[in-house]
């Protein structure tokens, strides 16, 4: 049963949707709504006034309606495998589950589009298409479980977007329910579309616009061909001077990942991918295209590599080698899930000739703060990715890591980056927003919010702060540098 | 005088016409005044914030002031081996950086490169309340906060003043060659979307006069693959080159002495349709134009842009009381007006150069 204390407004939803909408899926009690307590990020938790699950968009666009007329918020969710607790449920709130709707509606090989809904898996997509020779480029690490309407909420990336772009490159357009159930159409089946560019606002708005009713995808022609390089270097510096060589020679390629010797040896040791274990850092560079493109970029590629002083290089030679040298990379999480009871992945992006002072830093602060870290690193786009290994059941190492987190992210905007490039801010960010921007910059951001959502009904609390929350946080940082109570939900 | 200081006076001027209500129409080179609706107010010449501020080519990242002339920008990253891949217009050699990305236009690589909006990764503003704003960054990635770069993006100045624009850049190709065809436009709407599924090193294309062009960059063993694959009549070296200039600058005789000239951005699928006068099709049968001698029926023109998934711009024409743009859905006129009041509460900055409803 759902707790006596419920907000009226909530009551009144729950009662409005039962009379008017009698079809629709409506859990309440604590145990159906449990499941959706958290996303990715699991230490951030709380239970839903209530789960919404509608089948179709006539669903979701009556229960918006009722959600705005009764004033609750709203919480749109896709598959849950976000990882800044974007889709933290809030107890007042619904979350509007998205993941019935997933159909893939039409598939238009001539024009190289798809029109999905927002349950659709991302991985699902290209399965779909693949017929055609056709895939959907953008393929984040949870590209197997996460929904295309989550994508678009936190505009994903994934290994290969320096060459194939993020979600805001791959989507044409979003077919959009405002929080008072009217749909319109954003973005255009055309390159472009009249007026602002408020499918750029759309992708990435973390649900705070409005909610993904259907997507038109882009699809790319699926390379005939691709081989990765793996390079093995002694040194932090000489791998990044690597990558910066390969940019510098004219190459894009289709995936440049880093990894540093603590990510290796936890992966080496989990999946076996022939990596050198007395590397300081590995590389692996991918070429795709046509058989003759990849081997005249494969030849520079190695040439660069070569010149950057690499101890070792290793070409693939078919595809089970090459899938070999990624498993690695793809499997580093869960390999330092293995060494550590937990690790806390952090996602800040710097300019590229950042990386050795950035990497030196960090290794400092493993000593300050008493707690190993692994890095792997988008290397080609700049986004890194340090995993802080620590043991939630020793009293304070959880508070540790969040500072360790945090001097992390100050370190990436001081030297000219993000504190997100790809995971998004959600609730777990929220206080560095006020760090990166202003007030005048927080303001138009509020102004964008109300512009769409005038009552902020729309997973109100995540990705923009309120100028109070900054001006708290501010005084508390400058006091102490940490929240008074860190174990309560941020809103 | 440092282009760091006029930003306190510019400021001034913004605050001061807020006050009045008077209205400012931005200026950079004026090579884009043709483009939008009416020209309303004071001239508000931005030009002389000018300059590279940073440029990496390694990063793969230029930042430079709104000022800053399109041609030096140019010219800079090809002694690095780079370019700004979506290929933008100048229209005239006065053309800035601002501008450009007002604008929001785009040239022949923007099918298979993106389009401005795509390269844009942050930007300096001056908003319509005379604040200095920061949005985006300089790195590839960035997801903290709503999107703002690309808002401004073809926002045709209405929400603020481009002081700074990050653009991300990429490696010039190695090789470079054109190809003709003859065919019929129904024949090359069909072949040009054909090719764009198979993972050719396409690049550019445009179809006018039964005539099917197109440009393959890349490697150049891809570029030699392609070319023999597809065959037709092969245009190299800079002959080639200067044809997509001339296209990307609108040179070419086509474009010349309209009464009006439609640009229509539609699904690339769509098939060719007579809708009275001349046409070139260019973004692999995305774009069409239309040159008018006499002015279209534009109801006529924008209902077949829309019936085709997209929308139509009276691009250059001797009368603007048609309308330029595609109206807007309400819902999304709403959310415009209200987004311009965030930036500009007094609309001041570029009234009515998008909508004349703000």
């Amino acid at each position: 049963m759902r707790s006596s204390t419920a907000p009226a407004g909530l009551d009144q939803l729950v009662a409005d949707c039962q009379v008017q909408l009698p079809d629709l899926s409506l859990l309440v009690g604590t145990e159906e709504v449990k499941p959706y307590e958290c996303d990715g990020l699991s230490c951030y938790r709380a239970l839903p006034g209530a789960v919404l699950l509608p089948e179709d968009e006539a669903e979701a666009v009556a229960a918006l309606r009722l959600c705005s007329a009764a004033g609750v918020p709203v919480v749109a969710r896709g598959a849950g495998t976000g990882l800044s607790g974007g889709a933290m449920p809030l107890p007042e709130g619904v979350v509007l589950s998205m993941a019935r709707l997933n159909r893939v509606l039409d598939i238009d090989p001539p024009s190289r589009t798809a029109l999905v809904q927002p349950g659709v898996r991302n991985l699902a997509i290209s399965e779909a298409v693949a017929d055609a020779g056709l895939y959907y480029a953008p393929d984040p690490s949870s590209q197997i479980a996460c929904t295309i309407g989550g994508n678009v909420a936190e505009n994903s990336g994934g290994v290969h977007c320096l060459k194939y772009g993020l979600t805001v490159h791959n989507v044409l357009k979003v077919r959009t329910i405002l929080i008072d159930g009217t749909v319109v159409d954003v973005g255009a089946d055309a390159p472009d579309a009249a007026g602002y560019d408020l499918l750029a606002l759309m992708i990435g708005s973390e649900g705070l616009l409005g909610v993904a009713s259907e997507i038109t995808v882009k699809l790319t022609p699926k390379p005939l061909a691709a081989q990765c390089a793996m390079a093995a270097f002694d040194d932090l510096g000489k791998a990044g001077a690597a990558v910066g060589g390969i940019i510098a020679a004219g190459i894009i390629p289709a995936g440049l990942e880093m990894m540093d010797k603590a990510a290796t040896r936890a992966v080496e040791d989990f999946v076996h991918a022939g990596y050198n274990l007395d590397a300081e850092a590995i590389l692996l560079v991918e070429s795709d295209g046509t058989p003759e493109e990849v081997a005249e970029e494969m030849a520079r590629i190695k040439a660069v590599l070569d010149t950057a002083g690499a101890v070792e290089v290793r070409i693939s030679s078919n595809e089970a080698e090459r899938l070999r040298f990624w498993a690695g990379r793809k499997a580093a999480f869960p390999a330092v899930g293995r060494i550590s009871p937990d690790y806390y992945c952090i996602d800040g992006t710097i300019p590229r000739r950042a990386l050795p002072r950035v990497l030196h830093s960090i290794e400092a602060m493993t000593v300050e703060f008493g707690l190993r870290c692994a890095n792997v690193f988008h290397a080609g786009d700049g986004n890194l990715h340090p995993l802080i290994l620590f043991d939630a059941n020793i009293p304070g190492e959880l508070e540790r890591t969040e500072a360790f987190a945090a001097r992390i992210l100050e370190l990436c905007i001081e030297v000219g980056g993000t504190i997100t490039g790809e995971h998004g801010v959600g609730v777990e960010k929220i206080n560095q927003m006020c760090m990166q921007f202003g007030t005048a910059e927080l303001t138009r951001f509020l102004g964008i919010k109300a512009a769409f959502d005038p009552a902020g009904l729309l997973n109100p609390g995540k990705a923009i702060p309120t100028l109070h929350r900054c001006a708290e946080f501010g005084r508390m940082h400058v006091h102490s540098g940490q929240e008074k109570f860190p174990e309560l939900p941020r809103f | 005088m440092s282009a760091e200081a006029l930003i306190p006076q510019w400021q001034e001027r913004v605050r001061n016409a807020q006050i009045t209500g008077r209205p400012l129409r931005i200026r950079g080179g004026g090579t884009k005044d043709f483009y939008g609706e009416r020209l309303e107010g004071e001239v508000f010449d931005v030009s002389a914030h000018a300059g590279i501020v940073d440029y990496d080519p390694t990063e793969l990242v230029i930042t430079a002031r709104g000022g800053t002339r399109l041609a030096e920008i140019e010219a800079t990253m090809q002694e690095a081996g780079q370019m700004l891949a979506f290929e933008p217009p100048l229209f005239g050699e006065a053309a800035t950086l601002g501008g450009c990305v007002a604008s929001g236009l785009s040239g022949p690589r923007r099918p298979y490169a993106g389009a401005v909006r795509d390269f844009v990764l942050g930007v300096r503003v001056l908003d319509g309340k005379g604040d200095d704003l920061h949005f985006g960054g300089r790195v590839m990635k960035n997801v903290a906060g709503f999107d703002v770069s690309r808002l401004m993006t073809g926002a045709l100045g209405t929400l603020g003043v481009l002081l700074e624009v990050s653009l991300k850049c990429l490696p010039r190709p190695k090789a470079e060659t054109t190809l003709v065809f003859e065919m019929s436009a129904p024949e090359a709407v069909r072949r040009i979307n054909e090719w764009a599924g198979l993972p050719l090193p396409l690049s550019a294309s445009s179809w006018h006069e039964e005539r099917l062009h197109v440009r393959l960059s890349g490697a150049e063993a891809a570029v030699v693959a392609a070319k023999n694959k597809l065959g037709g009549q092969e245009i190299a070296g800079p002959e080639g080159e200067t044809w997509w200039r001339d296209l990307r600058e609108q040179r070419m005789a086509f474009f010349a002495t309209a009464s009006q000239l439609w640009r229509l951005s539609v699904k690339p699928t769509a098939p060719y349709a007579d809708l009275g006068t001349f046409q070139m099709m260019e973004w692999g049968g995305a774009l069409r134009w239309l040159n008018a001698a006499s002015a279209l029926d534009s109801e006529t023109v924008r209902e077949w842009a829309h019936d085709h998934g997209g929308h139509a711009t009276l691009f250059r024409a001797a009368s603007r009381h048609a309308g330029v743009f595609q109206p807007l859905q309400p819902a999304l006129l709403d959310i415009h007006r209200r987004l311009k009041s965030t930036f500009d509460p007094a609309g001041i900055l570029n009234r009515g150069r998008m909508y004349p409803e703000f």
